[in-house]
């Protein structure tokens, strides 16, 4: 399951163009790492790709931290 | 300039007079078209006579579940949709004193409602791929008013609203958001009118005739196009000098 953690942060790295080092468990995506709000958006969109899953928006609302977002899809993902 | 080649675009009320012609121009400039509207018949038409590069897919603006299978069917027909042009509009004229319920209603709900819900539907592949063109066919009422039109122009004043703040939203992900506001167009709408109402209205258009649906076509092509990247957040009068705001 830790291959989760690795991917959603290799996302998190490519998408909003941050170090691999400042992409820690609670570091927020607003404001930590330099993202607006259609950032989040997008990363959404992008886990709901590579995990094959569906992120609502009222658990997407929820997911502010890079943790937030890994612990949602060990909970969800199919593959 | 101008050439669309490669690009998609689905088009509301392609089935209209406005509607028609802008999907003729596009696909004229190279683009594959989807053609949206309610009467299946007169879609398979235009499909036929387009040839080439022309999907059909019949659907009603005041249906969320419809709007949500157009926005998917079309991405499925065409790979992807690069351009959106909400045309699709009706109305139900009435001073509003006498105006019902059901009037104001449905034409909020199928010229603004429908208009934002498909643009939020299909504006997910846009922000992807960093890349789209959506145009609001609004009205030049919707800036200057018009009596008997109070629903009307209320949707298509709504329009510009909302093209303005999704301008504001989608610009840094290279979607531009604007909106053409045509004057008294020759169309099925303006050929119920008596000649006497014809001429009063023509007595307000300082170019002396009515505008040609192919001339609205154009502005469309324009902002379509990636000579257009720049313009955002606009609405684009073609009204013969009618309003010059």
């Amino acid at each position: 399951m830790s291959d989760i953690a690795e991917r959603v942060k290799k996302i998190v790295v490519e998408h909003l163009g941050v170090e691999a080092a400042q992409v820690k468990e609670d570091a927020k995506f607003i404001d930590d790492l330099g993202a607006d709000s259609l950032d989040t958006v997008e990363l959404v969109m992008a886990f709901e790709e590579e995990f094959g899953i569906e992120i609502p928006d009222d658990a997407a609302e929820k997911i502010q931290t890079v943790g937030d977002a890994i612990g949602f899809i060990k909970g969800n993902a199919k593959s | 300039m101008f050439d669309l080649s490669g690009k998609t675009a689905l088009v509301t009320g392609a089935t209209g007079g406005i509607g028609g012609a802008i999907a003729r121009a596009l696909h004229a400039q190279g683009a594959t078209v989807a053609l949206a509207g309610t009467r299946a018949d007169a879609l398979d038409q235009l499909k036929t006579a387009l040839g080439e590069r022309a999907h059909a897919i019949a659907a009603r603006m005041d249906d969320p579940a419809d709007i949500e299978r157009l926005a998917k069917e079309a991405e499925a027909a065409m790979g992807k949709i690069d351009i959106l042009v909400n045309n699709a509009g009706i109305t139900r004229d009435n001073i509003s004193m006498r105006m019902k319920d059901e009037e104001w209603e449905k034409v909020l709900q199928v010229n603004l409602t429908g208009t934002f819900k498909l643009t939020r539907a299909v504006m997910r592949g846009m922000m992807k791929r960093r890349l789209g063109r959506v145009i609001n066919i609004t009205s030049i009422v919707g800036v200057t008013g018009n009596p008997g039109q109070a629903n009307y122009a209320a949707a298509k004043a709504g329009l510009i609203g909302m093209s303005k703040s999704l301008a504001q939203e989608l610009a840094s992900r290279g979607i531009t958001v604007n909106c053409i506001a045509p004057g008294f167009i020759a169309t099925p709408m303006t050929d119920v009118l008596t000649e006497e109402q014809r001429k009063t209205i023509l007595t307000r258009v300082p170019a002396g005739r009515l505008g040609t649906s192919e001339e609205i076509a154009a502005g469309v092509v324009y902002l379509s196009s990636d000579e257009a990247a720049y313009v955002t957040g606009q609405t684009l009068h073609i009204n013969g000098g009618m309003a010059m705001i």
